[in-house]
């Protein structure tokens, strides 16, 4: 499928995964300046000059674990902690909301209209600090040049493998649920409603033309629908209105994250694993990762005072009732990765390695496994 | 006009493909196969008209070796030849051939596809048989591959290429009237929206052809010299064939078209798209005055779901069967 899908995948989830940690940080009072110490680290990670140059690389998809493993590794690129089960609501949430907005885009350019909302507002996050300013400024260009010559056939294919990423997930999200664009059953509502995408007429025409191409007749027929006729084309451009509100932050401190795991069992059955056999091109997966973490800064070690823990959940006891809850074929499987021998040669990666807690759960010991990384993601 | 039948569960759900759905009658077996393709697997059921008995079968797409990334299926169609019935499955990969039943493969040919991954992407799409012996395949570079079928074995051929388009295919249809006297009797779209009309034959011959205007063209049918086309603008239009004349144009849905079949005995056509809603219209031909009337006969919305297949069952267009984006089940529709 399409090899240009990976980039707005990772600035979409990024975006959502800065929405949802920013309204954590103030629910739970963190102060001030922390919570921009947080935000300003993890965009800065996620902007990295390398990192970039290797996601937007013309490749597949990256499979669910490896992109999860990353979003890891990002989530912990500051001060901040989070437990396994609340990285994991933190990722189910990201990849629904993108995956509603994708579903709902009116057409297939409008994801990059969406991806456009999410670095808007990524940018008025770090608009006080300078440097990180321009890095996200040079990620628009570098989105524009690759997207924007891109025909309507070419985005429904980026569409296309974005929604085989996001097959067969249900998980029904709160915020979604009470705004009712959800279903109780996890399916998204589509309205046969609104305005119709740029481009299109509302239905309920019939031309009937003569050899000369002069129109004979028109009918009318009933469309089953309640369309409207088209808004008008969101910008394309570093600044404008985007028109449409996919993509903008829908949470704020009154409306909590929350997720359901339960109604979500039955489907268990239909999961593909579409990435199941051993895979030499997941080095390229591995590639990403160590560039991401080789621009990670290094944090000071011992310095207890200024880290801190978020939690996705209302109470701790919550947050420990949903890791034991979650039912197993909703486990993301996080890679373990353990420095080896070869990648000691990369001082400060291992360096980095070190300095982060290995997350509670892993239950494969991948040190029994053997050296090489990759057979490390194969044992898992 | 239609109401609701039993539905058909399937192993996986179906993927966001265009024309996500083909249906097989075998008269002789009183049987029905349909087949769907999920991320890089085909889904076939065989259900029996008494509609007692179902079988299901799981087809994976082929990897020219282990260590190169999982190849997705494109789309997954039957050819209907005069002696033999093929399921024609297509990926990122290439094109492997099985008898209609997905029991035994008779043919795999590779696509040319580079070792590191470019920009443009590399895989087939878009499959018909034509005339006697031909199967015609879609590939994304625009090419069009002409296969020579044999009336058994698998001495199956690449008779030839055909390269015409400069985008990406989308479909490829044959006439489907079963009437010798079309002079046209091969379409092919693709991503821009353009139409090239061929007569098959040894050296296939390009006919005529209709430039897009921008607007990829999903879904294509060829009936009584007449092309019926499917845009992602929700539009839909019928050419004639050999002249390129514009006959109709319907504002026939409110988001990108996915899927158009047409039933030949009675001229019904059914569209599908990503609007939920699936609609059945009545074409007439009056050739005298080399007219073509098109007319709104029904309406289906398929709630909270992205069509992504939709085919007649039969050839009169008695009942269709629907598939959509995350549905694990193909959902039918009869005639009251």
């Amino acid at each position: 499928m399409s090899s240009r899908t990976l980039p707005l995948l990772f600035i979409n989830l990024g975006g959502e995964m800065l929405y949802i940690l920013d309204q954590r940080l103030r629910a739970q009072n963190i102060p001030a300046d922390k919570a921009k110490k947080v935000m300003n680290d993890i965009i800065t990670t996620m902007f990295n000059k390398k990192f970039l140059e290797e996601l937007f690389k013309p490749q597949e998809l990256y499979s669910k674990k490896a992109l999860r493993t990353v979003f890891d590794r990002l989530a912990h690129a500051s001060i901040m902690r989070l437990n396994q089960a609340s990285m994991d609501k933190l990722y189910d949430l990201m990849t629904m909301a993108f995956k509603y907005q994708v579903l709902l885009c009116l057409r297939p350019k409008d994801i990059l209209l969406v991806s456009f909302n999410h670095m808007d507002a990524i940018k008025d996050f770090v608009k006080e600090t300078p440097n990180i300013l321009s890095q996200v400024d040079e990620t628009y260009q570098q989105l524009m040049e690759m997207y924007t010559p891109l025909s309507n056939g070419e985005f429904q294919l980026i569409r296309q493998t974005l929604l085989i990423f996001f097959q067969d997930m249900h998980i029904r999200v709160s915020i979604f649920l009470k705004d009712k664009v959800q279903n109780s059953n996890g399916r998204f509502v589509l309205p046969t409603s609104g305005p119709v995408p740029h481009g299109t007429q509302v239905p309920g025409l019939i031309r009937i033309f003569g050899c000369s191409g002069e129109e004979l007749t028109r009918v009318k027929f009933n469309n089953g629908g309640n369309y409207t006729s088209a808004l008008r084309e969101g910008s394309f451009e570093i600044f404008g209105d985007r028109v449409t509100k996919l993509g903008t932050n829908m949470y704020s401190v009154s409306r909590p994250v929350e997720t359901h795991m339960s109604g979500t069992s039955k489907n268990s059955a239909q999961h593909t694993k579409v990435n199941a056999a051993p895979n030499p091109l997941a080095k390229e997966e591995l590639n990403l990762l160590s560039r991401l973490m080789g621009g990670l800064e290094v944090q000071k070690p011992g310095n207890a005072d200024s880290g801190f823990r978020v939690n996705l959940f209302a109470t701790d006891e919550e947050e420990e009732e949903a890791l034991i809850s979650r039912p197993d074929e909703l486990s993301y499987g996080v890679i373990n990765i353990q420095a080896t021998k070869d990648q000691q040669a990369n001082a400060e990666l291992a360096k980095i390695m070190g300095e982060f807690p290995e997350s509670g759960d892993q239950s494969d010991d991948a040190s029994s496994k053997g050296d090489d990384l990759l057979a490390m993601m194969d044992s898992l | 006009m239609y109401r609701k039948e039993k539905s058909i569960q399937i192993k996986n759900s179906a993927s966001a493909l265009y024309n996500n759905l083909d249906v097989l009658r075998i008269a002789a077996r009183r049987l029905t196969y349909f087949t769907v393709a999920h991320a890089n697997v085909v889904n076939m059921v065989s259900e029996s008209w008494d509609g007692l008995n179902y079988s299901h079968r799981q087809l994976q797409s082929k990897e020219p070796n282990v260590a190169t990334s999982t190849s997705l299926i494109m789309q997954a169609a039957f050819c209907v030849l005069p002696s033999r019935d093929l399921l024609v499955v297509t990926s990122q990969k290439g094109i492997q051939m099985y008898e209609s039943d997905g029991s035994i493969m008779v043919y795999w040919h590779a696509l040319d596809t580079p070792e590191t991954p470019t920009a443009q992407a590399v895989f087939a799409r878009g499959i018909s048989a034509v005339a006697e012996n031909y199967i015609c395949v879609g590939v994304s570079s625009g090419a069009i591959l002409v296969f020579d079928v044999p009336s058994k074995g698998s001495n199956i051929t690449l008779s030839e290429v055909l390269e015409e388009h400069k985008e990406s295919i989308t479909d490829v249809a044959s006439e489907c009237s079963r009437c010798q006297e079309y002079t046209a009797n091969l379409i092919t779209a693709d991503d821009g929206g353009n139409l090239c009309m061929w007569r098959s034959g040894e050296e296939f011959q390009l006919l005529n052809k209709i430039p897009g205007f921008d607007v990829s063209c999903s879904s294509v049918k060829l009936w009584k010299g007449t092309v019926v086309a499917g845009y992602g603008t929700g539009l839909i239009r019928l050419y004639e064939a050999v002249t390129g004349i514009l006959h109709a144009e319907v504002n026939a849905h409110a988001r990108w078209i996915y899927s158009l079949d047409i039933a030949p005995f009675s001229g019904l056509l059914l569209s599908a798209a990503e609007d939920s809603f699936v609609r059945v219209w009545h074409l007439t031909m009056t050739p005298e005055t080399n007219s073509v009337e098109v007319g709104h006969l029904y309406n289906e919305c398929v709630t909270d779901t992205q069509i992504c297949g939709a085919k007649f069952c039969d050839a009169d267009g008695y009942a269709f069967a629907v598939t959509g984006y995350d549905l694990s089940e193909i959902i039918r529709y009869v005639q009251t």
